[in-house]
């Protein structure tokens, strides 16, 4: 039997990024094969938002009033991508819940592959398939009358804004994922729904009744909501308050926050060897 | 290291959870080379330890070396010679068989040429050949468990732990996983084996430590372990529940042993030194008691009996 060279011991700090990345890369593209393999999956995980986009813009588009005036579709448009980033979240557990009960993430383990990697991997595997979600409700909203009227430049600076939401919340999931079991994970969207249903998404926080109003005024989805209309040249930006003038600001703290404490949690409990 | 070295010990090994202790201070040596079963009913321990002994979990005292390596002060190197299947095979449904193990085989950091060679090795060698462009998700249970084997072997470990390794699998899909499992300790392979079929570790481990309750209860070779909890025994399988009472007291007056009694199975056996006259002896006070026999046979001690010699309960039971 051939037996392969050792294992490289982890090297100087060079080499050990050029294997995370390696990696993550290898566990990235595993679950990007899923996706080519399995389209249905990847359809069905598109059907919901472009059904919003139909069924919302068209039932509701004509009845609802934007504040400021304004297209009600044009103003929903934003609202739904941002919508559609924050429901990934619930993809994201769901495959690492699943990974974890099957002992894929112990086995993850138990080789000398570098210990942030199988969540490297997965972010970037939930940002590739996030863009490819983005383009296509973007072309739906595009065929249902939604336009970007700032310019390409900032058209792009807003998907990006998108994606920022989206990437941030990859590690709520993956840390949530992996205190749960898999047949909890359908829970996730208990709090997912409220998440984007009390922020500006469907309609502005200043037509809530006042508590809720506020709390849907400093949601982080509300921010990301609002700099993305800004961008766009879509109606109901701006307002009364400190949240909805520093939209753009927040849009990118926010993320940032998410991140900065979510991912090293991902990271350590991934790692942990208390269970 | 030469042929000498422990592939694993363990020191007082513990570990707690909340008030409750899954080990309650386990001592383990495994010889390179060799098979050790793990033996024990549900929660006995046994995935706790193999935990502990791949580097997942940390125990709370105690002291682990696999292949020399520490496992709490040198994980790293511990895992680079370790290799582990679980309960669940951690094999992807999606991708193909040759797919998986190209994978793992990158993530233990062979190039990419390297590791579709060594797939195709694996493949060749667990028997999955033909399957290697197949969706694992079209692999009976038999495949997927040796799929689940190969990936473990991608760096062929020098210590590889198996946890329950086929529990699930119906006998045909079992015995592909024995065979498999005793090709790899053919090639060198030290291998840990955590199982509740007594019949496994008899079949596969030349050494076999009993777990229950966190404790090492007994550790010996699988014939040392029957010859200590007694020799061959008589059994007979009644057709009638209702002779029952009648055959237990034969088959305890002809051998001079208090017999088990199996009241579902309708099973009495009893241990016997002269093989043959108590055989005879027990068929004949059987026949003139009016008992009528399904079945009689000599026979040696299972490990359910040893289990049940040891612990003083049944194996099912426990937990």
């Amino acid at each position: 039997m051939t037996l392969a060279p050792p294992a490289a011991a982890p090297g100087p700090a060079r080499e050990r990024l050029r294997w995370t990345l390696s990696d993550a890369w290898t566990v990235a593209r595993r679950d990007l094969l899923h996706w080519v393999r399995s389209p249905a999956a990847l359809g069905y995980q598109l059907a919901w938002p472009i059904g919003l986009v139909l069924m919302i813009g068209y039932v509701f588009g004509s009845a609802m009033v934007v504040e400021g005036g304004g297209d009600y579709r044009a103003f929903l448009m934003p609202g739904l991508f941002a919508q559609s980033m924050v429901f990934g979240v619930a993809t994201t557990l769901t495959i690492v819940a699943t990974d974890a009960a099957r002992g894929v993430t112990d086995r993850f383990r138990t080789t000398p592959m570098s210990p942030s990697a199988p969540v490297l991997g997965r972010s970037v595997a939930d940002l590739v398939n996030s863009v490819l979600e983005l383009a296509i409700l973007a072309g739906c909203a595009l065929v249902v009358g939604w336009r970007f009227h700032e310019g390409p430049l900032r058209a792009l600076a807003a998907l990006a804004l998108l994606l920022l939401l989206r990437f941030s919340l990859t590690w709520v999931g993956i840390v949530v994922g992996l205190m749960i079991r898999p047949e909890a994970a359908g829970g996730a969207w208990a709090p997912l729904f409220p998440i984007t249903m009390i922020s500006g998404t469907f309609v502005s926080p200043a037509q809530m009744p006042g508590w809720l109003g506020v709390v849907a005024e400093w949601n982080p989805v509300t921010a990301t909501v609002t700099a993305v209309r800004g961008l766009f040249g879509n109606p109901g930006v701006g307002g009364a308050s400190f949240a909805a003038d520093h939209a753009l600001w927040l849009a990118v703290l926010y993320p940032l926050l998410i991140t900065a404490v979510f991912l090293p949690l991902a990271v350590r409990r991934s790692q942990r060897r208390d269970r | 290291m030469g042929g000498t070295t422990a592939a694993l010990t363990a020191e007082n090994v513990r570990k707690r959870y909340g008030r409750a202790d899954a080990l309650a201070g386990i001592d383990l040596t495994v010889p390179e080379g060799t098979v050790c079963g793990l033996l024990g009913p549900n929660g006995a321990g046994k995935t706790t330890a193999v935990r502990i002994f791949a580097t997942l979990l940390r125990a709370d005292a105690g002291r682990v070396t696999v292949a020399g390596h520490d496992v709490a002060a040198d994980a790293a190197r511990v895992r680079r010679c370790v290799g582990l299947a679980g309960q669940t095979p951690a094999v992807d449904e999606i991708l193909d068989g040759r797919e998986n193990l190209v994978m793992w085989g990158r993530l233990h950091h062979l190039t990419p040429a390297a590791a579709r060679r060594r797939a195709d090795e694996l493949l060749d060698r667990f028997g999955l050949a033909e399957a290697g462009r197949k969706r694992v998700a079209r692999y009976s249970g038999g495949m997927r468990r040796r799929l689940d084997l190969a990936a473990s072997f991608v760096r062929a470990p020098r210590v590889l732990f198996l946890d329950e390794p086929t529990t699930g699998l119906d006998p045909r899909n079992r015995n592909e996983v024995w065979a498999a499992i005793r090709d790899l300790v053919a090639g060198g392979t030290t291998v840990l084996l955590t199982t509740q079929y007594l019949e496994e570790a008899d079949r596969l481990a030349g050494q076999i430590v009993v777990l229950d309750r966190g404790r090492v209860i007994a550790d010996d070779s699988p014939a040392r372990l029957k010859s200590a909890v007694g020799g061959d025994r008589v059994e007979v399988v009644l057709c009638d529940p209702s002779d029952l009472a009648a055959a237990t007291g034969v088959v305890a007056r002809t051998t001079g042993a208090a017999p088990d009694v199996d009241a579902g199975e309708l099973r009495v056996s009893a241990p016997v030194r002269d093989r043959i006259a108590a055989l005879t002896a027990v068929l004949s006070g059987l026949a003139d008691a009016d008992v009528r026999v399904a079945d009689a046979a000599l026979r040696r001690p299972t490990l359910d009996e040893v289990f049940l010699r040891l612990t003083g309960h049944q194996a099912a039971e426990a937990a």
